[in-house]
This record gives C-alpha cells, structure tokens and sequence, in this order.
C-alpha cells in the first residue's frame, strides 16, 4: 500500500517570497499496482516523487509507504557512480548477485556491458542501468522519474516492454513519471494527472484494458479519453 | 628519460669540476661525500636517522591527512562549520612554520609529541582547504542515490565520497609530503636528538659540508623515490576510472 496525501508544497524563491510549486495531490496505490504520473513540463513531477521518496521532507501532507520500506527509483538522469563497473553499480545500491539479477541484466541487454564504466556507455545504456539498478533490489515501491524521455522510439518502445515484464515478474507497487499519454496508456493501470504549473491532481483515471491485453483500438480510445480530461483541466 | 639522465650527470660533473677549482674544505667532492655516506651506512648510524626522520614524517603526514580530511569535508558540508572553523584556518594558514614549531616546543616540551604535532598542523591547513573545496563540488545527486538504496556507511565512504575526493586529496597529498620533510627537518634541528636534521645540525656546527650533504643528499633521494614509486602510483590508481582522453 502507498498513500499519497500532498495538501501543498511550497518554495522560497531567492527573491525571499514563497511559491507554491506542487497543490494538492492525494493518492494510494494498492500493492502491485502501476500508476502514470502524467503532467506538463515544470508543474512538479519530479518534487511529487521526491516527496513520495522521502528525499524532500519539506511539504504540508504524509505518505505512507508499503513496508517494509524498499524504494527503487530511477532518476531522472542516470545517476550511476561514474569511478565503479556497471556490475559494481548493480551491487553496491544493494542488488544481490544471482539468478534474478542475471535476468534483469538480461532483460535490459546489459550482460555486455558489466564490466564498463558509465562514462562508456551511450545515454540509452546508462538510462537502463540505473533501471535495472532500481530492479535489482526487488523494491516494494518502485519509481521512475521520466525512465525513456530522449531515447528513440524503437528503443523506448522495446524498454517499455521489457519495464512491463519486470513490473509482471516481480508484482511490484509502481508510479512512473511521463508527459507521453501514450507510454502512460502503455504501462499503468491509473493515469494521475496533474495540472500546470503548480502541478494539482485533476484526475485518477482507471484504464479498463489491462496492459497486457492492450490493443491499438483500446490504447487510442484512452489516450482519447485522457486528452479530454487534460483539455478540461 | 636519456635527456633527464644527461642532464643529471652534468651536474655531477659541474660540481666535481668546483670542488677541483675551489679545493675548499666547504666544496667536497662527490667522492668525498660518497665517502662519507659509505661509513656512516656501515656504522648504522645512517639508517637509524633515516629511520627517525621518516617515522616522523609518516606520523606527522598520516596526521594531517586525517584530521584536515575530516576538518575539510565538514566544513565543505556544513556551512555553519566552515563560518566558525574559516578564522582559526586563515590564522593556521598564514602563521610561519617557525612559529608554530618554537611555540609547540615551548608549550609542550622537547619531546616526539611536540615536534609530530607542530609538523602535523602546518601541514593541516592547506589538507584542510584542499578537500574542503573537494566537498564543496561533492554530487547532491549521489547522496540521495546513496540514501534512496539506503547504502550503508562505508559503501558511502568508500565508494561514493571518497572517489569524488581523490583528486584534491591527491592534489595535497603531493604537495603535503614535500611540505612535511622539509618541516621535518627544522623541527629536528631545532629540538630533536636524532634524525637527519639533527645531523644536519651538527654538521652545521662543525661546518662540516661533506657530513651535511652525506645526511642531506641520501634522505632527498628517499624522499623522491617515494613520490615516484608510492605517491604518483596511487595518483594514477584513483584517477583510472575517467575516460582516457587521447
Ligand atoms: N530547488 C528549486 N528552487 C527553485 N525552484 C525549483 C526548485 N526545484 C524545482 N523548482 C521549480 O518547481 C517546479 C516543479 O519542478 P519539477 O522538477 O518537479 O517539475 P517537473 O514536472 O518534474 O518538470 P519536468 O517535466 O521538466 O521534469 C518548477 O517550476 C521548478 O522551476
Ligand atoms: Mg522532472
């Protein structure tokens, strides 16, 4: 279980006055479950899962995280530590070397790539090291700051995938960050969708057709319906 | 390396060529100095102030490194630390070596904690300032991966904060030990009963030239052959992980 009750976040500016930069976003996602956080650039995505993460503490509201306590989160820029092999990145956050370790490298094709150092890696690789870094070890609550933004689509679209059959594997409790309505449709069972700027939650929508059974017609029929919801907003 | 060779031997060979000119007692030749090392390596007594001089200087840098390393990353942290600690830094930055030495001398007594301890804090300012800057760039963005994945102290220590130190504890590391033996010597002569400056002294007092660089010369070799074959090595070690630029 994770519930999620922002009443509101705000900032001092360097000016001296307060800006609120996050209002109001209340919600609890059941064990298992995958939410889309879907919103415009700057209305406070990334704040929302630092709070949700525990690395902001400065806001007005509480989370409750599922316990035990186990957070896997893939920033929005790779974050690996540059001076340690991608294997050494993989066990040093705490994944334990075996046979589900061995299958999310494989999952993410990074068998190859385990003995280099980030600096060699292309943006792409680093992006799924530092998923596979949040996979590796085995997280209650998984999250993922914006995982495929600037990568093509093939491989965006192939990630994608490969996040659905780790997510399915593992039953893990997820809340991924997107400004595409597609790759939300594509991944969650709930869409949350915040406003612009500051970011307040205008709706929880369910996606009926489970992401495994999506179709094209179903996927166009949502992003639709989303798009709807983002223009009343 | 040929170059750097050549350029040895001709020094050698201007100074044996002003000794022959000079014939001075205060010129020796090579081969007197080379002389004298050769008995005093034989008595023992070569070694054992070597010994002395060296023991002092590995305390007195371990010392140093240590304390200005945590006085350093707490201060680059903490602002509040590096407001009240920034005064007592500039006094220790700005106060002459002498000074500190005499006074260690005289507050503490002519015993090995003094002379260690003066040595140690004329060296511990610019560790402390070196790594300060170190943890002023520190990456936010690794700490909070660190604490995300709740990674325990010494994978912090070891694996996060250290290897975004070791430039600027390479940087004073270097700069340190050069500092540190040549402070060695002073506190030597000036309160110690062995070592190579207290030779170094007596030689002085006797205006014995071929005594003093047959002490001098022998331990600058050392001191060279240590930041060539330990210091530099472990320079390169910390640093092999950056991509290599052509
Ligand atoms: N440390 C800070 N100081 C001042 N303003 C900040 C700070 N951090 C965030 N903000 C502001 O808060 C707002 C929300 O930022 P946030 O990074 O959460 O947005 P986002 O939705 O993740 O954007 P993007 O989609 O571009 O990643 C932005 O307007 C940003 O300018
Ligand atoms: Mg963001």
């Amino acid at each position: 279980m994770l519930d999620v009750k922002v009443t509101r976040k705000a900032l001092r500016t360097a000016a001296g006055q307060r800006r609120t930069i996050l209002g109001e976003v209340a919600f609890g996602l059941k064990s298992g479950e995958v939410a889309a956080v879907l919103g415009p650039s700057g209305c406070g995505k990334t704040t929302l899962l630092r709070i949700i993460a525990g690395l902001d503490r400065d806001f007005e509201g509480e989370v409750m995280l599922p316990s035990p306590r186990k957070i896997g989160m893939v920033f929005q820029e790779p974050r690996l530590l540059p001076w340690r092999s991608v294997r050494q990145n993989l066990l040093l956050a705490g994944g334990v070397a075996g046979p589900v370790l061995d299958s999310i490298v494989a999952a993410l094709g990074l068998a190859a790539h385990l003995d280099h150092y980030p600096g060699e890696l292309s943006l792409g690789l680093a992006r799924r090291v530092a998923i596979a870094r949040a996979f590796a070890i085995s997280p209650t609550l998984l999250l993922l700051d914006e995982p495929f933004v600037s990568l093509d689509s093939a491989l965006a679209l192939r990630l994608r995938a490969e996040l659905v059959a780790l997510v399915e594997a593992q039953r893990t409790t997820t809340l991924i960050v997107t400004h595409d309505i597609e790759e939300a449709v594509a991944l969650a069972d709930r869409i949350i969708i915040l406003s612009s700027q500051p970011g307040q939650m205008v709706a929880d929508k369910f996606i009926e057709t489970p992401r495994l059974a999506m179709t094209p017609a179903a996927a166009a029929q949502a992003k639709i319906e989303i798009e709807a919801l983002i223009a009343e907003a | 390396m040929p170059v750097r060779l050549l350029s040895f031997l001709l020094l050698l060979l201007l100074w044996e060529a002003a000794s022959t000119i000079a014939a001075s007692r205060l010129l020796p030749s090579p081969q007197a100095v080379l002389s004298v090392v050769g008995a005093e390596a034989a008595s023992g007594a070569l070694a054992f102030n070597l010994a002395a001089t060296l023991a002092r200087v590995v305390a007195a840098f371990i010392l140093a490194m240590a304390v200005g390393m945590a006085l350093g990353v707490a201060m680059g942290r903490s602002k509040a630390v590096d407001r009240f600690c920034d005064p007592w830094l500039i006094v220790l930055l700005n106060l002459p070596a002498l000074v500190v030495i005499v006074l260690a001398y005289i507050w503490i007594g002519l015993n090995e904690v003094a002379a260690i301890g003066a040595v140690a804090l004329n060296k511990l300012p610019n560790t402390t300032a070196t790594v300060r800057e170190g943890a002023r760039a520190l990456d936010r963005g690794l700490d909070e991966v660190a604490e995300i994945f709740a990674m325990p102290l010494k994978i912090r220590i070891f694996d996060v904060l250290l290897p975004q130190l070791a430039p600027y504890l390479a940087a004073s590391m270097r700069s340190g030990l050069s500092l540190v033996w040549k402070i060695v010597l002073v506190v030597e002569l000036l309160g110690r009963s062995n070592g190579i400056g207290f030779e170094i002294g007596t030689a002085f007092q006797l205006f014995d030239v071929t005594r003093l660089l047959a002490y001098a010369l022998p331990f600058v070799a050392i001191m060279l052959a240590i930041e060539t074959f330990v210091v530099q090595p472990i320079e390169r070690r910390v640093s092999r992980w950056r991509p290599q630029h052509a």
